[in-house]
């Protein structure tokens, strides 16, 4: 839980910030995180950011709700308290499928939203620092971290000539919970994975 | 940057589609002379497997028109880099429905009791003479051709509609709207003619009345999604043979993962169904339901039952679940050749399991009539692609297309 810096430039214009975010990474700083008001295509990979894993973690939920509901079931039917229902098997699986299925979604929804909130540190009562409130109405805000290495003049001078609007200095926790999602970041290449043929 | 818009058949493919059309007819003509002369359960062999494939061909072929057509509803814009490929699979609905049409009416004039045993039914079989204003010769042969002639005609008609701007600039604002109007107007046209058919009475009239007393109201569904995931399938596999002869240019990463999408849920939708139908009837275990079910799940044809159900919901559900691999170009061929595979081992045993319920028979013949239809398939696509430009260049949402991300 340690105090950071941070420089934060502000845009008021999509196609500014894309350049901007591209020119500065290529300059080699780090991008704590750009805040927009509404979600931007591509922009995660304008930022390098990697692949999320949220994915994976929403199928190890899902397989544990699939062995959950079927074992349960099996043993409850099988062991605990068998019964004669309608002169089906003690395990008839397909009437255990629409159980199964549902227990699958519920783990997995559950599970995904929670790990969610995890990584995005969001939690009941935590008061998060904004680095600025218009964020969330008309302004795209680029947030770098300053490292040892960093010049916050030179960044800000950086900032301005890329086009952001508005720049200052702010501290401000980074996080508060252990295991923090440190949002790993590609070194800047030319992106040719998705570039027209 | 240029595009090559306009598609050379090369001299291999052209080949691969006469060989595998010349194997088709070579195996029609040795299987009448195998089957199509010899006793009752010969002779309904041979019309079962001409019946089952050209239903199947004809019905994925049908499903690329439905998809634009879906797509085109729902003011879709991503497909219209690759929307040409799926017109020209459709025109294959021309030669494979003239085809199907001739075997259907066959069937039904022919008197093939053993398969339409509702031909002649016996007058004091209460269940079929209470069935008998919709399973009748006169009706079954009516609506046929007018489902089909549907199909060509309305299809003709979307297609030529995507062709009429191709010479001429950019539309205005205003054409762009009327054009896109009149797409509607063609495409809402075409899916009700759709609904009217795949969705309910078509699969009724030509393979749930094999079984002609028994009924499933999730039939239609069933058949209507096996054959629309094959169809996205086929769809998958031209836009990837066509990208990798350097057609294409505007057909990246982001089309193929979204085609790859459609082909998971689609199984995924498919074995929602299977699953539906399977399992109300499992539950009320009453004879006349279960009698679909016996010779299929306890029968003969558990083994080929199953491995349906692991190549249509196992393999799709667990290999194209990542993103990678829907990204994948090897995987998506290797996938959308399964699919295509195991809707036609479904569609083999919708129909091959009521006709011969004692024992099970799946050899070259079978697979020498789908060659048959894949070459067909082949060659009408082909040429299909080779006399209109790849790309409807003055679309309004040809944009949309070109920066689509997923």
């Amino acid at each position: 839980m340690a105090k950071k810096k941070f420089v934060v430039g502000c845009f008021d214009d999509e196609k500014v910030l894309f350049p901007a975010v591209k020119k500065v990474r290529k300059a080699g700083y780090k991008i704590h995180d750009v805040y927009t008001p509404f979600p931007i295509h591509g922009l995660d990979q304008a930022m390098g950011l990697r692949d999320t894993s949220l994915h994976t973690a929403g199928f190890i939920y899902g397989i544990t709700g699939t062995t959950t509901a079927l074992t349960f079931m099996s043993w409850v039917f099988n062991k605990d308290w068998p019964l004669n229902i309608g002169g089906k098997p003690h395990f008839p699986l397909p009437a255990f499928i629409p159980i199964t299925f549902e227990l699958t979604v519920l783990f997995s929804a559950v599970g995904m939203v929670l790990t969610f909130c995890y990584l995005c540190q969001l939690a009941p009562f935590v008061k998060k620092h904004h680095f600025h409130a218009r964020a969330t109405d008309d302004l795209f805000v680029m947030v770098l971290e300053c490292t040892s290495r960093t010049n916050e003049a030179d960044a800000k001078a950086f900032l301005e000539s890329v086009g952001a609007k508005e720049i200052n200095v702010q501290e401000a926790e980074d996080g508060w919970w252990l295991g923090r999602y440190a949002k790993d970041q590609k070194l800047y290449s030319t992106p040719s994975e998705n570039s027209l043929a | 940057m240029s595009f090559r818009e306009q598609f050379e058949i090369p001299a291999k493919y052209k080949m691969w589609s006469l060989i595998l059309m010349a194997v088709g007819l070579v195996s029609i003509l040795v299987g009448y002379f195998i089957y199509g002369q010899g006793d009752e359960h010969a002779v309904a062999r041979f019309w079962a497997v001409l019946l089952y494939n050209s239903v199947y061909f004809l019905l994925i072929v049908n499903a690329a028109m439905f998809f634009i057509c879906a797509t085109t509803l729902a003011m879709g814009g991503w497909q219209m880099s690759f929307r040409r490929v799926a017109e020209a699979i459709s025109t294959a609905v021309i030669p494979i429905g003239i085809i199907t049409g001739v075997i259907l009416i066959a069937l039904v004039v022919g008197h093939q009791h053993h398969i339409y045993h509702w031909i002649t039914p016996d007058p004091n079989d209460h269940i079929l003479m209470g069935k008998i204003g919709f399973l009748n010769p006169t009706f079954f042969i009516v609506w046929t051709s007018l489902t089909l002639l549907g199909w060509i005609f309305l299809g003709a008609k979307m297609r030529s509609v995507s062709r009429e701007i191709d010479n001429g600039g950019p539309l205005s604002a205003e054409q762009g709207k009327k054009y896109i109007f009149k797409n509607t107007i063609w495409g809402s046209l075409y899916l009700v003619w759709f609904g009217l058919t795949v969705a309910s009475t078509v699969p009724w009239l030509w393979f749930m009345s094999i079984d002609a007393h028994w009924y499933s109201t999730m039939y239609s569904w069933y058949t209507f999604a096996s054959s629309f995931v094959a169809g996205m399938a086929l769809i998958t596999l031209f836009v990837i043979y066509l990208k990798n002869q350097g057609y294409l240019e505007l057909v990246n990463q982001e089309h193929l993962h979204d085609l790859g999408k459609f082909m998971f849920a689609f199984s995924v939708f498919w074995t929602y169904l299977w699953f539906s139908q399977y399992m109300l009837i499992w539950y009320a275990n009453i004879p006349e339901e279960t009698v679909y079910f016996k010779h299929r799940v306890q029968g003969p044809y558990r083994g080929i039952f199953f491995l349906n159900l692991i190549i249509n919901f196992i393999a799709p559900l667990l290999i194209l679940m990542r993103r990678s691999s829907k990204r994948n170009y090897t995987l998506l061929v290797f996938m959308s050749v399964l699919i295509i595979f195991g809707h036609w081992i479904d569609f083999y045993q919708m129909v091959i399991a009521s006709v011969s319920k004692e024992h099970v028979e799946l050899g070259l013949f079978d697979f020498g009539v789908a060659a048959g239809f894949i070459g067909l398939i082949m060659w009408a696509t082909g040429n299909a692609l080779s006399k209109h430009s790849l790309i409807n260049r003055n679309h309004p949402f040809l944009k949309e297309s070109i920066i689509h991300h997923t």
